[in-house]
């Protein structure tokens, strides 16, 4: 057991060793610094402070342990990246450059990246609320309106299934700018899946809670806004995730259409210019942005739906 | 007293879904009396559902009409409250909130807010209000919908088999919590039942009603004093009048001799 809490400042120390042992094959371009060197001291530094400071505070030592084989897992994935990389040149280096590079090119480029990530952030987040809040508001409506429902379910569902980059050149003519046509085609990803659950959400309410809810003196409203909304939170919730998930890959093709800035701009460039170094940044830094992003929405819903802990998982 | 239901003429049809019209109720009269406790009785299908979802206004007779103090029933209305079989608490809202629920419906939660914790108390759930109802036992969640309903001061409570789920035990005690409820706070209540000992325990009037077609067969007044024992002769005397009316008495089987 006493090794366990070790283990990722263990493999760090391995790397680092590897660093300065194995001299690179060359035929591998170079980054200007020993990027990857410098970044394995860090992790192994922090590794060790963690399993230090596990060992005075009791709580965080017991989460440390339970945390610490999955840094080793991640650790000793970038230590074998670079030995199959930068030492012995397995992988065909154009396609696959090192830890070191990919390090270079967020170090250099950081100035553009931060900016592109801005850009992009500003993007999904503009789409994805107005997506969400209208297919609430269309959910809400078909869910509560057989009129609406009648109306607009078969549009959605010969329009729902469409993947919304198909709509390019109808959106870039109609829209003023670059910016509002790619908006509006993340706001068309969520509205679909959102719409959706939230619609079938409402439906699959029993109908003997709006039948109580009634004979409590609840109107028409207070029974849509109370009792309807409440009840069809955890399907709307799912609905936004599927919905933040196209959002996702809306954002890189609508990125492609006349935008200046932009993660998904800047790794379709780079990967034009091939300096996949650069590609590589731009995806840990898509990866990064959309998994702050889902936790978010997880906190969120945590927050919404405590009632809900231990009636559904998922 | 308030709380004078009105049942006149009541037919009661539903097409089903292969088309055919299935009679629920036939030209049912009734009347029930302010502040009594009046129970139906009766295998499933003999309509005793549909007539306490007409009395709630949750649907509509195809014919005739009830009355509510003398004024037609037209929906559903916190003047007829109604306790269901299963709680059917809100699950997102903990237990004082969703006792709390029909007073913010109407709202009139700031005038009577610290009524709450008073019908809490009644049912015997002070010290839950914080729960939510998947945490509660099934004879906790059903006091809170007990108290959820009655909070809102009906003329009418409507029960639809409420002890249906409860163990014996549960049972009994909740029993006896209907009838000191109904003491302290005055109201009409309408029982449905598959149970004759629960119907003799608590009722002042029993329906007994029949399947194929739907109708009332025979109501009785229970007048044992209460409260009441389950073996008294008088009570055992009804059950099995009761029982022989719903065909369930059972044939005594005949003695045998052998010599």
């Amino acid at each position: 057991m006493g090794i366990k809490k070790w283990l990722p400042a263990l493999v760090s120390a391995a790397a680092i060793i590897l660093q300065l042992v194995i001299e690179p094959n060359g035929k591998h371009p170079l980054a200007q610094h020993d990027y990857y060197l410098y970044f394995s001291i860090i992790i192994g530094a922090v590794t060790l402070m963690c399993a230090a400071g596990g060992i005075m505070n009791k709580k965080f030592g017991e989460k440390w342990l339970f945390k610490a084989p999955f840094w080793t897992g991640v650790i000793a994935f970038f230590a074998v990246f670079d030995i199959l990389t930068e030492k012995f040149c397995i992988l065909p280096a154009i396609y696959f450059p090192s830890p070191s590079r990919i390090l270079e090119a967020i170090a250099e480029d950081h100035e553009l990246l931060i900016k592109c990530l801005m850009y992009s952030a500003r993007l999904l987040i503009t789409g994805f609320a107005g997506g969400a809040l209208a297919g609430i508001a269309t959910g809400i409506a078909i869910g509560f309106s057989k009129k609406t429902d009648y109306w607009v379910s078969p549009i959605i569902r010969i329009l729902g299934p469409i993947p919304s980059t198909a709509w390019i050149p109808l959106v870039l003519i109609s829209f003023p700018s670059a910016v509002s046509a790619s908006a509006f085609l993340i706001g068309l990803a969520v509205w679909f899946p959102t719409t959706i659950m939230t619609s079938s959400g409402i439906k699959n309410i029993n109908n003997s809670i709006f039948e109580v809810s009634s004979t409590l003196g609840a109107g028409r409203m207070y029974q849509i806004f109370k009792v309807g909304v409440p009840s069809a939170m955890p399907s709307m919730f799912i609905g936004l995730f599927n919905g933040i998930c196209s959002s996702f890959i809306t954002l890189m093709t609508a990125e492609m259409i006349g935008a200046k800035y932009g993660i998904g701009w800047y790794v379709n460039w780079q990967k034009e210019m091939m300096s996949y170094a650069n590609v590589y940044a731009g995806l840990i830094i898509i990866a990064v942005l959309c998994s702050l992003l889902i936790t978010l929405l997880f906190k969120i819903r945590d927050k919404v739906l405590v009632w809900q802990k231990g009636v559904i998982k998922w | 007293m308030v709380g004078e239901i009105e049942v006149k003429d009541v037919v009661q049809t539903f097409v089903q879904p292969d088309g055919e019209k299935l009679t629920a109720l036939n030209h049912v009269n009734l009347h029930i009396d302010a502040g009594s406790f009046v129970s139906f009785i009766g295998p499933s299908g003999c309509g005793k559902t549909t007539l306490l979802r007409l009395m709630a206004g949750l649907s509509k007779p195809t014919s005739g009409e009830l009355l509510l103090d003398g004024e037609k029933i037209k929906g559903p209305n916190h003047s007829r409250g109604l306790v269901f079989q299963n709680p059917t608490l809100f699950p997102w809202l903990n237990i004082y909130d969703n006792v709390a629920f029909g007073l913010r419906a109407r709202k009139i939660f700031k005038d009577r807010k610290n009524e709450v914790d008073e019908y809490l108390k009644l049912v015997g759930l002070d010290g839950f209000a914080k729960a939510y109802p998947h945490q509660l036992s099934g004879g906790m969640a059903q006091r809170a919908s007990l108290a959820r309903a009655i909070i809102g001061h009906p003329k009418v409570l409507l029960l639809d088999e409420p002890l249906g789920a409860l163990d014996a035990f549960t049972r009994m005690n909740m029993q006896d919590e209907l009838l000191r409820i109904r003491k302290e706070k005055n109201m009409t209540m309408v029982m449905v039942t598959h149970d004759v000992d629960e119907a003799l325990y608590l009722s002042d009037k029993i329906v007994v009603m029949s399947p194929r077609p739907a109708k009332i067969e025979w109501i009785t007044d229970v007048g044992l004093y209460r409260p009441r024992a389950r073996n008294n002769p008088e009570f055992l005397r009804l059950r099995s009048k009761i029982l022989k009316t719903l065909n369930y008495a059972g044939t005594e089987a005949e003695p045998e001799y052998s010599i």
